[in-house]
């Protein structure tokens, strides 16, 4: 409806709360006789543990309980989740250890949970928690994927060989062999992609409370994914998902990190049962880098096969993909479930991609935004640059020449993705204006005066989102006709109140001050999924869009049974009877509604609706970014100058909204290129980058103005027609910037940065580039 | 982070009273380091001892032929002062450089000095400058203040009350950010005084030092050329997961150089 419709660029609704301090995050919740837990964490990457103490700890004043792994495997717990159905080369399952909350006999990772105290205060337990006396052997570790699967590595679980978790194989192997015989050229890159952390601005944190009387468990917490999460820890708990409630208030970002069961959501819950209180717990900063699940870290061995031309035959990818020391449903995702973006936009006929996931002595992984889509993104993009550097090919020629055109659509990929729509090379040519393409090397010249070396770089990356999947949304009037509207999503910052109110202003005609939007309870929330992999938009869009037009269609008949006439039109919020100038706008129907003199016979009384939608495919946002930046030839530091982006996210919901998205997408995608990296020691496995003053974030000064444009193609596999756009701009960034910097650097004769490309390593390089040359 | 009593010092005699009395106290200014190191449970001091209600610990002004910066006065204010723009444009540049807006505003030019992070841009500014720094008890110039990895003069007992900065005939403070922290990988302080030069380098020895082979040449000819290929050794430098020594050594040469190409 006007301003408020979708398409508009409406700021966001939530913003004023969350802005002014309103916001009600796990920390911001206190529970009457509230206690809280304290995590003894492992000093050690790999060590057996030889004996617990705990008595001095339970004589700590304040102390309620303190847990040990005993603990738990007497209450009648299981193991937290654990990822199934993948198997080894052999074809024999995967490697799946059992996973308590807290170490049973050994620790795995620096930061491995060992003992859980509840005390009156924080302060408490944590001064008890260094009363525990844990005798540690300490065990050789590997933390380096690359190192974990190597025979004689240190083993992570003792009956799994070589520490490898599984292997899994995508594509045609005979095709592509035939592809790489034929091949004229063939260009061979290993990419080795960093580990980085999510760096949430709200840490991870649960209240957990055992209500002993009502035999029913509610865990307060942060997550992606509401019943799902309800549906994995009652299976933990070992009772029936009606005992358990799970509430997320609001959620200071994921990028995928809070989407799983950790260990702490356990020990709150065990912490109540046997206190008897509420228990909480929040993770501190410094301590969320050793507990938090971390993102990527793999190591991809890839091959380009081409012909005389520039026309690609064939991609052979192998990858080595971390896992960390234990796995959870979703922690190995990344290793395979978006290799399809190795494909890119191009028309490659054979592709075949052998991962293998591999523990190591680190924390466990989880999706970091793109799970998977970056990093096949900057190993197919830098192939292209590499092979338009053998080739003699400009890197916009040899992508247009391969790239799928629209006419071909749907076009079946050499990997999984079977897309529906594109434009691709209209979407280049449109950014290649925006950057000025032309003009760039004039400006490279007059950069050389100044003794800055720069460089362009281009991706054009692909990648899939709303996997096949379902969203609940119910639209609920209250009798006097404002509406509260709820769906299975989760929102951690992405604005799903906005989008949301949005749509149901627009289908319905309620203004959005009379809508109330209600995530994230289970109690409340009917049926539905959560937030990830970019599939809000098109599923829980979606649901809101059907469960409206069901309000719509019965009001509809309430309307005409009002005005006794046949048939009504409804537009705007209001509806007209034909050929009559009588109206009735939404709110008197739905007013009406709860009259059973006003609905015709036989009709339920009030306007409420109910929507379980669900799709069969996926949809593929698409786009190209362009930077160009500028190395300091002293000093190896990288500055960017510009940057755009034109993307096709489908149909547009929120401009503003889109562009955020992007915006931030990109901030996380240049911050691994440029800086962040979770470093661990290779002796002693210890984490080198525990705090912020080591570990590097981009800060907004770093960016030049993000030019964005939307060039939307709408995909017909929801009924929005919108493409995910929540992971885009951290798939197109990294690639982008790789290709930039070498690029810059290409006149001495550089072929590669290895990300992070920091200072130091730049000036390396460049150093190395010249004595090599002289 | 532990328990301890919090004291507000009425005056500079109180606060030393206090220091030499109480078990194991601790002064605390603008708390950006000392706070953290307690929240880390790295530090457990008995007691600590506000600097904030002292008033006469607050404040910059120019008096004669040098500007002089009050223990408790936060960077922003350095930053900020139009007097301190005036008369010593390099120190008012190299405030506002410090860590973040947020750091700037609670910081304090005591706390840095008395901290000696090896890291810090005040030890620069300090030595560079020809600076005095004046405690309740004595008078200590800089080149005599910093005497190692968070190590200085400073006695049991002694506050900090001033930094007393000699004005330059000009000066110029260039610092490498450390891309995480703000704070200088290196950080190099050149300042004339009239036919006399001074370099001082923070951010890659264990403490603040000076680079006599740079200042010689600049006193022969004061010229970024003067210096362009002065290698600085990487022997004594730190390396860490950042930034190596040798890299240091290289960024020294090269800040040193820009700053003087910035003054000439
Ligand atoms: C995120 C971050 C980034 C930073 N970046 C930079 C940077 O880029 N450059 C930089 O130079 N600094 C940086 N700092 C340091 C900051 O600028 C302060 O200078 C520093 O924290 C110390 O000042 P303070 O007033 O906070 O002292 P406090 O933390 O209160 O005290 C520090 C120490 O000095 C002692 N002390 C304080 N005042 C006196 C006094 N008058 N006499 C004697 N002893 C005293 C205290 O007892 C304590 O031991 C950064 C700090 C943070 C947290």
């Amino acid at each position: 409806m006007g301003e408020f419709a979708i398409g508009q660029p409406v700021t966001r609704f939530e913003d004023p709360r969350l802005l002014r301090g309103g916001g009600r995050y796990v920390d911001d919740l206190a529970i009457p006789g509230m206690l809280f837990g304290q995590v003894l964490r492992s000093p050690h990457a790999h060590a057996k543990i030889k004996s617990i103490d705990i008595s001095r700890a339970k004589a700590a004043p304040g102390v309620a309980a303190v847990l040990v792994n005993e603990d738990w495997a007497t209450s009648g717990f299981g193991d937290l989740p654990r990822a199934e159905g993948k198997k080894k080369r052999d074809g024999s399952p995967m490697y799946r250890p059992h996973f308590p909350a807290l170490a049973k006999d050994k620790v795995r990772y620096v930061g491995d949970p060992v003992a859980f105290v509840v005390a009156e205060t924080v302060e408490q337990a944590q001064d008890a928690a260094e009363l525990i006396d844990v005798d540690y052997e300490i065990l050789p570790c590997v933390t380096s994927v690359a190192l974990g699967s190597e025979p004689g590595a240190p083993l992570v679980w003792d009956d799994c060989e070589n520490n490898i978790c599984f292997v899994h194989l995508e594509g045609n192997k005979e095709k592509t062999e035939e592809a790489f015989a034929k091949a004229d050229h063939i260009i061979k890159k290993r990419f080795v992609i960093t580990r980085v952390t999510a760096a949430t601005m709200e840490t991870r944190g649960s209240i957990g409370h055992y209500d002993k009387a009502a035999d029913r468990y509610t865990i307060y917490t942060t997550l992606q994914r509401a019943l799902n999460f309800r549906e994995e820890l009652a299976e933990t708990l070992n009772i029936p998902e009606s005992r358990l409630r799970v509430v997320a208030g609001d959620i200071g970002g994921s990028f995928g990190m809070k989407s799983g069961v950790f260990n702490e959501v356990g020990l709150v819950l065990l912490g109540s049962k046997v206190t008897g209180r509420p228990v909480k717990w929040v993770c501190t900063r410094s301590e969320s880098f050793i507990a938090d699940a971390h993102g990527r870290d793999n190591v991809s061995d890839a091959e380009m096969a081409l012909d005389k031309n520039g026309m690609f035959m064939g991609l052979r990818v192998r990858n080595l993909v971390n896992m960390g020391a234990y796995t959870q449903p979703g922690t190995d995702a990344g290793a395979f479930s978006n290799l399809g973006t190795l494909a890119g936009v191009y028309l490659t006929p054979a592709i075949h991609v052998d991962v293998t996931a591999v523990y190591t002595n680190t924390n466990i992984m989880r999706p970091f935004r793109g799970n998977g889509r970056p990093e096949a993104a900057f190993v197919i993009e830098r192939l292209v640059d590499l092979a338009a550097d053998e080739l003699g090919i400009d890197p916009a020629e040899i992508r247009r020449r391969n790239m799928i055109p629209p006419e071909k659509m749907p076009f079946q990929t050499g990997l999984s993705f079977n897309l529906d729509c594109g434009e691709f090379e209209q979407v280049l040519d449109q950014s290649l204006e925006m950057v000025d393409y032309k003009g760039f090397e004039a400006r490279r010249a007059e950069a050389r005066k100044r003794g800055k070396l720069r460089g362009i770089g281009m991706s054009y990356t692909i990648e899939k989102a709303a996997a096949p999947g379902y969203e609940g949304a119910e639209v609920r009037f209250d009798r006097t006709g404002s509406v509260t509207v709820l769906t299975g999503a989760v929102t951690q910052g992405q604005g799903h109140e906005t989008v949301f109110k949005q749509i149901v202003s627009d289908t319905l005609g309620i203004h959005p001050d009379e809508i109330h939007y209600l995530q994230g309870d289970t109690d409340q929330v009917f049926f539905g999924e959560g937030t990830g992999g970019s599939r809000t938009a098109a599923l829980g869009g979606s649901a809101v869009t059907v469960a409206t037009g069901k309000v719509v269609d019965k009001a509809k008949k309430i309307a005409a049974h009002m005005m006794g006439v046949d048939e009504v039109d409804f537009a705007e919020g209001v509806f007209t009877a034909r050929e009559t100038n009588r109206t009735l706008s939404m709110k008197e129907v739905a007013r009406a509604a709860m009259s059973p003199k006003n609905i015709p016979q036989g009709m339920e009384l009030g306007l409420n609706a109910t929507a379980a939608y669900h799709t069969t495919k996926q949809n593929y946002p698409n786009g190209c970014h362009i930077v160009e930046l500028e190395i300091d030839e002293d000093t190896g530091q990288v500055e960017m100058d510009r940057y755009v982006v034109v993307d096709d996210v489908g149909t547009v919901l929120n401009p503003l909204l889109l562009k955020g998205q992007i915006i931030g997408g990109i901030s996380q995608g240049v911050g691994q290129m440029l800086m962040e990296h979770i470093r661990f020691d290779p002796q002693d496995g210890q984490n080198l980058t525990g705090s912020f003053m080591d570990y590097a974030m981009p800060h907004a000064e770093i960016f030049p103005h993000i030019d964005i444009k939307s060039h939307s193609v709408p995909t017909k596999t929801n009924i929005l027609g919108v493409k995910g756009a929540g992971e885009a701009g951290c798939v197109g960034a990294l690639p982008a910037v790789a290709n930039a910097l070498v690029d810059a650097l290409s006149h001495l004769g550089v072929k590669h940065v290895e990300m992070p490309a920091t200072p130091e390593r730049v000036w390396r390089i460049m150093q190395e580039a010249k004595a090599g040359r002289a | 982070m532990h328990n301890f009593n919090y004291h507000r010092a009425a005056d500079v005699a109180d606060a030393s009273g206090k220091l030499t009395s109480l078990e194991d106290p601790k002064i605390l200014a603008g708390g950006m380091t000392l706070l953290p190191t307690l929240k880390n449970r790295l530090a457990a001091p008995s007691d600590l001892i506000d600097l904030a209600a002292i008033a006469d610990l607050k404040g910059v002004s120019v008096e004669g032929d040098e500007v002089v910066v009050r223990a408790m006065t936060p960077h922003a204010v350095v930053a900020a002062s139009a007097e301190v723009q005036k008369a010593l444009p390099a120190l008012a540049q190299l405030a506002g450089n410090i860590g973040d807006p947020a750091v700037r505003h609670r910081g304090t030019i005591g706390g840095s000095v008395a901290n000696s992070d090896p890291a810090a841009d005040y030890p620069a500014g300090c030595v560079g400058l020809d600076a005095t720094i004046v405690t309740n008890k004595r008078k200590i110039a800089a080149d005599d203040f910093f005497l190692g990895l968070f190590e200085t003069a400073l006695e049991e007992g002694e506050v900090i009350t001033s930094v007393r900065f000699k004005i330059p005939t000009r000066a110029h403070y260039m610092k490498f950010r450390h891309p995480a922290s703000g704070y200088a990988v290196v950080g190099v302080m050149v300042a004339q005084y009239g036919s006399k030069a001074r370099v001082a380098v923070t951010g890659a020895g264990p403490c603040v030092f000076r680079l006599s082979e740079m200042e010689a040449a600049l006193e022969k000819s004061f010229a970024p050329s003067s210096i362009a290929n002065i290698k600085v050794s990487a022997e004594q430098l730190m390396g860490d997961i950042h930034c190596s020594a040798e890299y240091r050594a290289h960024l020294i040469t090269v800040y040193a150089r820009r700053a003087v190409e910035a003054m000439v």
